[in-house]
């Protein structure tokens, strides 16, 4: 049998047991990669459930910088039984699989075309140390260790990473570079170290971070000046809040008073937290709620009315696979409809789609300008792959000259040289009136604030023709809103093509890798990425300009693709979907296999490696 | 239909220490039914404010739907208003005080607002100690909705449908106090010399205020039989007492005759003169408030008036140590913390 050999590209994957500590010890492998200067992505596959249920941590390796999933696994480690007859199932022909044979592998999950290395990790775990929690903690540690020798991994760089780790509690750091150490001689003693897949340190990193989307999120509502945030919990979302509060009581108390300039309300429901967040927008603060799928659905009557009040709202939604729990611990982009089309009545929400933790941290400041200057809800659309894992991402930076744009208020001043105000009345043409805070002047400005029956001057009426004229000039700030919007970024092939894809959000890695694989294949492809919703102008024309367009999501209704025809009210054959929502991210083999099929004179062969050697691991 | 009051002033009209008359608390004119129990309670609403001299652009009005919400219309035409959607105006109120705990919230609600749709959020409010006052305009049927049952209609009471009500009703001051209300009353649309004072204590009460007004459905629940029309009302009604209340910048100048009377003086600086009639009842004091309400509710009475409340309440700003300063007043320079921060929260990152 022939054994992979990669330097520095491959995908290694770890089985663990939920509530095990795992993901510590699995972070601290994909972090030593990482400060080895090659880029890297992990990714959590973790079930809903708070211990014991299978727990799935994969890390790709890749010099060329591709971060996305590939698919396939290289070099499985698994150290839970319950689960390893799916694992060594799922390794590459040729690739590894490293387990804790304390309990040795039964005789009918043997494969022979793949290498099997066998570390006694509970046996040893179980000889060091007497404390039931220490032999969980340590077994994961020791592992470790044994990959730094298996992968030729830099050992300095480990312990390093574990001093950082747990600076201030240094008491922890000695037992866990032993522990490191007790792995690392193991494999050295017992195994061909390193493996035909291995690590040689690089420089492809640069000034980049790892971050996860949700933590970008919580700093960019910090930076965005977010003061009132509201929330009810659940996964994948609640990490969004959860950062928020980390770094406010670090960086928002007052000097002077030791007080909060900021809110966290916990509510009873989403439909709370987003009443909430219209109350508190409505009134003048910048708020902010994050949620899931779930959550979207209980807030969309409260997107209706500040789509029709026009009260900024801003509204992050972390997607998750469908109802009840279990898959929705699963990434998916399964919101977009509900999100873009939220409530009763004609409604059209604005949405931003996101694509690395940097993008996550400039779109959350953004939405806080973009809800107040377009006065209606802003939802931010990411997901579970990219808010709770770890992306390789540039750094984030703030221009300190920048100031928040508060979108059309009126002060004191200005009303009183005001001859009448009217909180509906388009008086610049561009769809979008002058908003007053309440509270701001004695006699001028106040108004009743309802979700319609109103005319210009916010005064009663149901009278059909004012609500009608209302409407047409929403549909004049949707046209505004288009300006607006981030635009979305093309990425032309060198050879001329009538093919494009179109992607957004996190199914950029994986489409842009398969982009490459294809143009190897004879099938160059222009890129689209589109970054918001309403579609800038620039998605009609790059449609056009095509003869196919592959709309690669995460769904299985081809949401955005259902949404790019409503708009620009295309018949069915010019856009091809590519889909993934089987709760993984998509993969880059995936995408590869689904446009070939689909492409006229193409035939598939069915996934198979089709090439061994170093450096290019690429199969069909 | 749209309705612009008339701007010509009486000059005769009594003016408040702002210089205001009570015609610049007033609103649009109502298009309630005539009699409506809900325009009189905007009436106290609007009597209220101006003898407390509030400056009406300091105060925010928000409603659900109904038309008991419809009713901020009616009153306070210089403030702002927000008629958000059925059932969910705590959580506006509440992100509102958030945003600026400067303003006094009035929120107004109806039984079906507030007891069945709105329960929830009632609730969680309460329990929060929300600064402001929660006003429910109690018929015990959804007017707007052509006089369905609501959940406050006593067993047994019968709408003009004539159909008894088969089930329990939920009583708003006794869940309140069970909640942890800080300041319950309840009173009669009917009785503005009782529900004025208590709109005015409510209002100078830091922390969650709820006034339960029974307040007659003329077209729908107003008939023999029903538990909420005004004839029942004014015959089961019995006061906890006379509250009278005495703004922080007035003298105490009336005299009250001897008997069991005791000033309480609110964290404003106003005093709340009470005269207690119900004998059993301690207002001060949570569980005699909850036996007082229990008793009179089994003894067929409608206990009326204040009911309880803590002297000593703390909001949820003072809970939750917000800044003094209001929310939506902090600029950059007070939220943006500056690339330099963030340079070492990339550090941190690699
Ligand atoms: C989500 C939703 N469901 C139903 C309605 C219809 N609706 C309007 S008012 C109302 C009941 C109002 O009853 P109440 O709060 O007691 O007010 P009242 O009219 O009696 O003053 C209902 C059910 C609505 N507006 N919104
Ligand atoms: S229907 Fe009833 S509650 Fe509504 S306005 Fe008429 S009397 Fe008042
Ligand atoms: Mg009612």
């Amino acid at each position: 049998m022939q054994a992979l050999q990669s330097v520095n590209e491959f995908v290694i994957k770890f089985a663990n047991v939920n509530g095990t500590g795992s993901a510590s010890a699995n972070n601290l492998f994909a972090k030593a990669i990482f400060r080895m200067g090659l880029p890297v992505c992990p990714k959590n596959i973790f079930p809903s459930n708070i211990q014991g249920l299978p727990t799935w941590y994969e890390v790709r390796v890749s010099e060329r910088g591709y971060l996305g999933r590939r698919g396939g696994v290289d070099i499985m480690l698994s150290v839970n039984p319950q689960s390893m007859p799916q694992d060594i199932k799922e390794v590459e022909p040729g690739g590894y699989f490293i387990y804790d044979n304390t309990k040795p592998l039964d005789l009918r999950l043997m494969r022979n075309d793949v290498n099997i290395i066998g570390i006694p990790l509970t046996r040893m775990c179980n000889e060091e140390y007497e404390d039931p929690r220490q032999r969980q903690l340590f077994r994961n540690v020791i592992y470790v260790g044994a990959l730094a020798a298996l992968l030729d991994i830099d050992f300095a760089v480990l312990t390093g990473l574990v001093e950082d780790q747990f600076k201030g509690k240094d008491k922890l750091i000695l037992p866990n570079i032993h522990a490191l150490e007790l792995g690392y001689q193991y494999a050295q003693e017992h195994f061909d170290c390193p493996l035909g897949i291995r690590v040689r340190a690089s420089d492809k990193v640069g000034d980049n971070i790892l971050l996860d989307g949700n933590t970008a999120l919580g700093l960019g509502a910090i930076y965005g000046g977010a003061t009132v945030a509201a929330w009810y919990p659940i996964t994948p979302s609640t990490s969004v809040v959860d950062a928020f509060d980390r770094y406010a009581k670090r960086l928002r108390i007052d000097p002077g008073t030791g007080r909060k300039n900021y809110a966290i309300l916990q509510a009873e429901d989403e439909l709370a937290a987003i009443g909430m967040v219209v109350g508190a927008s409505w009134n003048g603060a910048r708020a902010f709620t994050a949620t899931s799928g779930p959550g979207l659905s209980l807030m969309s009557e409260f997107l209706g009315l500040a789509y029709f009040a026009e009260i900024p709202t801003v509204l992050f939604d972390v997607q998750r696979a469908g109802p009840s729990t279990g898959m929705p611990t699963r990434t998916q982009q399964s919101d977009v409809l509900s999100a873009a089309y939220a409530s009763h009545g004609d409604t059209k929400q604005v949405l931003l789609f996101p694509s690395t933790p940097r993008e996550c941290f400039d779109f959350g400041a953004l939405s806080f300008d973009l809800a107040e200057r377009l006065q209606t809800p802003i939802i931010l659309m990411t997901d579970l792959d990219l808010g709770m894992n770890d992306n390789m991402s540039p750094p984030l930076t703030w221009d300190d000259a920048r100031r928040y744009d508060r979108g059309k208020v009126l002060n004191a001043e200005q009303l009183e040289e005001m001859e009448r105000y009217g909180r509906y009345l388009d008086v610049d043409g561009d769809g979008i009136c002058y908003r007053t805070i309440p509270g701001t002047h004695p006699d001028k400005g106040a108004f009743f604030t309802r979700g319609t029956s109103r005319d210009e001057y916010a005064v009663y009426t149901e009278k059909g023709e004012e609500y009608e004229k209302n409407m047409h000039r929403l549909m004049a700030k949707w046209e505004t809103i288009k300006e607006w919007v981030p635009r979305p970024v093309e990425t032309q092939s060198e050879q001329g093509t009538d093919t494009a894809i179109l992607f957004y959000g996190t199914s950029e890695e994986s489409s842009m890798e398969a982009r490459d694989y294809l143009a190897e294949d004879g099938v160059p492809l222009n890129a689209m990425r589109v970054r918001a919703f309403p579609f800038n102008h620039e998605v009609a024309d790059f449609i056009a300009r095509h003869e196919r367009v592959f709309v690669i999501e995460q769904n299985r209704d081809a949401q955005l693709r259902t949404l790019l025809m409503a708009e620009f009210e295309l018949g069915p054959d010019k856009l091809k979907s590519v889909l993934c929502f089987d709760g993984n991210p998509i993969s880059a083999r995936n995408i590869r296999k689904q446009i070939l099929q689909q492409m006229p004179g193409y035939n598939v062969t069915p996934l198979r490696r089709e090439r061994v050697v170093a450096g290019a691991e690429i199969s069909s | 239909m749209s309705y612009q009051l008339p701007k010509f002033r009486h000059p005769d009209l009594p003016v408040n220490t702002l210089g205001y008359t009570r015609a610049d608390y007033e609103g649009a004119i109502s298009t309630l039914c005539a009699g409506c129990g809900h325009d009189s309670i905007s009436g106290a609403i609007v009597r209220a404010c101006h003898e407390l001299a509030l400056e009406p652009h300091r105060i925010a009005k928000l409603s659900g739907i109904g038309c008991s919400s419809k009713a901020p219309t009616y009153f306070l035409g210089k403030s702002h208003g927000f008629n958000s959607v059925h059932g969910r105006m705590p959580s506006v109120v509440s992100g509102a005080n958030m945003a600026n705990r400067d303003l006094l919230y009035l929120g107004v609600s109806g039984d079906g607002d507030t007891a069945s749709i709105g329960m929830g959020q009632f609730a969680h409010a309460v329990r929060r100690n929300l600064n402001m006052v929660y006003i429910v305009m109690n018929n015990g049927c959804y007017g707007l909705t052509k006089g369905q049952d609501s959940a406050t209609a006593d067993a047994g009471s019968a709408s003009k449908k004539g159909d008894p009500n088969p089930f329990s009703a939920i009583d708003l001051p006794g869940l309140a106090l069970q909640l942890g209300a800080t300041f319950v009353a309840r009173s009669f649309s009917g009785d503005k010399g009782q529900l004025v004072p208590l709109i005015k204590a409510a209002i100078s009460h830091r922390g969650f205020a709820l006034i339960d007004v029974i307040s007659p459905c003329v077209t729908f629940n107003n008939n023999p039989g029903s538990t909420k029309s005004y004839d029942f009302v004014r015959e089961h009604a019995e006061a906890t007492g006379t509250v009278d209340f005495v703004p922080m910048r007035e003298e105490i100048t009336a005299s009250y005759p001897a008997g069991r009377t005791q000033d309480v003086t609110l964290h404003d600086g106003s005093v709340l003169h009470l005269e207690k009639l119900a004998p059993d009842l301690d207002p001060f004091d949570r569980v005699s408030a909850m036996v007082a309400l229990q008793k009179h509710s089994a003894e067929g009475q409608i206990l009326t008036g204040l009911i309880y409340m803590d002297k000593d309440s703390r909001d949820l700003h003072d809970v939750m140590e917000t800044s003094r300063r209001p929310l939506n007043s902090l600029t950059e320079q007070d939220l943006c913390p500056g690339d330099k921060v963030l340079a070492n929260i990339n550090a941190s990152l690699r």
